[in-house]
């Protein structure tokens, strides 16, 4: 992080560079580094503004989507939008169901994927290459070849429409078991045969030195799965056929393609219901989540 | 969980096993099997045989009449694969699946890049708020977001031509135009996604050791310089495996055009994803839905393919 403030001031010498006057304070700060903030600030505000929009859209009154021209901000402040998603529309219903799901498959993927990830890592059995060839070859399948097959698959079984034909599928992510055993390759085979001379078995072995010890890499893949869960849209909009399995991305998106699209100050009210658990989790996680992609350089 | 059971009865018959030295293996292949069974058996259900059923599908005319018998669905071998050669609509998805990829990719993670440098080397102070805000659309909903830029570009209640108007422009109907529907689409695919480059890049450039930048300056070297002759040069695995997620990535480009636009005006911002959806689930015509997303997977393949081909010759 701080690798910047290097340890040579005299080789900031004013020989080395000709062409511009040489920086103040020798080499700690870069001398265009006024020019990054001005840029990176109006970049913030930028990446800022269409959340503001979505806020402030959400509070306002319908007569505000009528003005010529419109106003940033709310002539009045009203809650409207969202007493209608509430109480006129299932939205307490498509809430449930986003959280449900996402809570489900992250304690499901919690177990799973860790499980497998030590087997790949750490144990000696027949299939295990096979295993990893097969797990590693369809980490970049795209989610689109699976839908149709997993669609006729989970009629036949009467599962759609059901929490658990929204959750079984999402239980086979390939991207934690890969997560999982880069983490336990680095895990001291010395602390597994301690374990294992003090008579534990490789259940006790795996549920009590070795999740303790992975939870900083849990809590990225719990955090990574539970957002893209919580997020995703293609597979749940072909899985629900009933509004009452809608999960908040397929709600919003079908209300915004059907009579609502006008709309506009409950759309925004149903983005910000959307999004604003999101943002929270992010804030309070933002670490784990930031270095456990910058590490695997993968998202969930 | 059922800790201290298991734990006295293995201490029982660990003893045993370890001296028996013949079930010894065949142990392990139980505890091994153990651990793997329950992701192994919902891998193969739900990922490893939809993969191979879908290409089986690919050669039938499944339709909505076969969903309750899946197996009597009609074997039609190579016609869906012909049918696409000479759908024109079918052409247009995969072009505007091209165009997306084109200038998404590279818009993507030129900026990331610059943003990554900027904070790598320009800044000093308020690093984290500038790396959550650029990182906060990436862990947003798709569908938000497109429903939130659907109305910021909104023509006549839309914060873009609002800001246009008050400058005196009279701003256009973005979504509707058909040469401006898909740059719409990239624009915000780029915000959404340069967060996600953004904070990649930045782990590549803080491995960079700073004793290169030490002696590029020693040679006389100035910031543009450094840049690229010690930082592109160091990035470039990284650069290669982002242009590679990225491009797999937009490849499957779905919910913008789905809540934006409906792949419209004219079929502008269709894509193949889209375009597989609507045959598969508007129409029914599932069989032909199936060689679409199998067309897309050998791309997505071959793009993969290509990565393991550059990182191993540049390892």
């Amino acid at each position: 992080m701080t690798t910047m403030p290097v340890k040579a001031p005299m080789a900031a010498g004013p020989a080395a560079t000709p062409g511009r006057p040489p920086a103040a304070d020798g080499r700690t700060r870069p001398p265009s580094s006024r020019l990054s903030y001005i840029l990176l600030t109006a970049g913030l505000v930028l990446m800022v503004g269409p959340f503001l929009w979505m806020v402030l859209g959400s509070l306002k009154p319908p007569g505000d989507f009528l003005r010529n021209p419109p106003t940033f901000l709310p002539s009045v402040a009203t809650t409207d939008n969202y007493s209608r998603l509430f109480d006129q529309l299932d939205f307490p219903r498509f809430f449930f169901n986003s959280t449900v799901i996402a809570l489900a498959v992250t304690v499901g993927t919690l177990v799973f994927c860790p499980m497998l990830g030590y087997a790949l890592a750490k144990l000696r059995w027949h299939g295990k290459r096979l295993v990893m060839g097969l797990v590693l070859a369809t980490l970049m399948v795209p989610a689109g070849i699976t839908l149709i097959p997993n669609f006729i698959l989970m009629s036949n079984l009467g599962l759609v429409n059901t929490y658990p034909g929204l959750i079984l599928p999402f239980l086979a992510g390939p991207f934690g078991v890969f997560l999982m055993r880069q983490f336990m390759l680095g895990v001291p085979n010395e602390l597994l045969e301690a374990a294992r001379m003090d008579g534990a078995n490789e259940f006790k072995v795996f549920f009590s030195v070795v999740m303790p010890i992975a939870t900083p890499v849990l809590a990225t893949l719990a955090i990574l799965t539970f957002l893209g869960n919580w997020n995703s849209f293609l597979y749940p909009l072909v899985m629900s056929q009933e509004p009452a399995m809608y999960t908040l991305p397929v709600a919003l998106a079908t209300f915004a393609t059907s009579q609502y699209q006008a709309d506009h100050g409950m759309l925004m009210a149903g983005s910000v219901v959307l999004v604003v658990p999101v943002l929270i989790v992010f804030v309070l996680f933002q670490r784990w989540i930031t270095e456990g992609i910058a590490t695997t350089g993968l998202k969930g | 969980m059922a800790g201290p059971a298991l734990a006295r009865r293995t201490v029982a018959d660990a003893a045993p096993t370890a001296s028996a030295g013949r079930g010894w293996r065949w142990r392990d292949d139980l505890v091994g099997w153990a651990f793997a069974a329950p992701f192994v058996i919902l891998f193969l259900v739900f990922l490893a045989f939809p993969i191979v059923a879908s290409f089986g599908l690919s050669f039938t005319s499944f339709g909505l009449r076969d969903l309750q018998n899946p197996i009597g669905a009609t074997f039609v071998g190579l016609q869906n694969y012909a049918d696409l050669l000479s759908d024109p609509t079918f052409w247009k998805a995969l072009l505007n699946t091209a165009y997306f990829v084109v200038v998404g990719v590279p818009v993507t993670l030129v900026i990331g890049l610059l943003i990554a440098n900027a904070l790598n080397r320009g800044v000093n102070r308020f690093r984290t708020a500038f790396r959550v805000g650029y990182y906060l659309p990436v862990i947003t909903s798709i569908v938000a977001i497109a429903v939130v830029w659907r109305f910021v570009l909104n023509p006549d209640v839309g914060l873009v031509n609002m800001l246009l108007g008050a400058a005196g422009i009279q701003g256009p109907a973005w979504l509707a135009d058909p040469a401006l529907a898909m740059p719409s689409i990239i624009a915000m695919a780029v915000w959404r996604n340069l967060g996600f480059a953004m904070i990649v890049f930045l782990a590549g450039l803080q491995s960079i050791p700073g004793v290169l930048y030490e002696a590029a300056s020693i040679d006389g070297a100035g910031r543009w310089q450094a840049f690229r002759f010690v930082t592109l040069p160091m990035l470039r695995p990284t650069i290669l495996f982002m242009t590679v997620i990225t491009t797999i990535g937009y490849l499957q480009l779905f919910e913008e055009p789905f809540v934006m636009t409906d792949g419209g005006p004219l079929d502008a911002t269709l894509s193949v994803t889209m375009y597989m959806y609507r045959e598969g689930f508007t129409f029914f015509h599932q069989g032909y839905a199936s060689a679409i997303a199998y067309v897309l997977f050998v791309i997505v393949a071959f793009v993969a393919f290509l990565q393991f081909k550059f990182l191993r010759s540049d390892a």
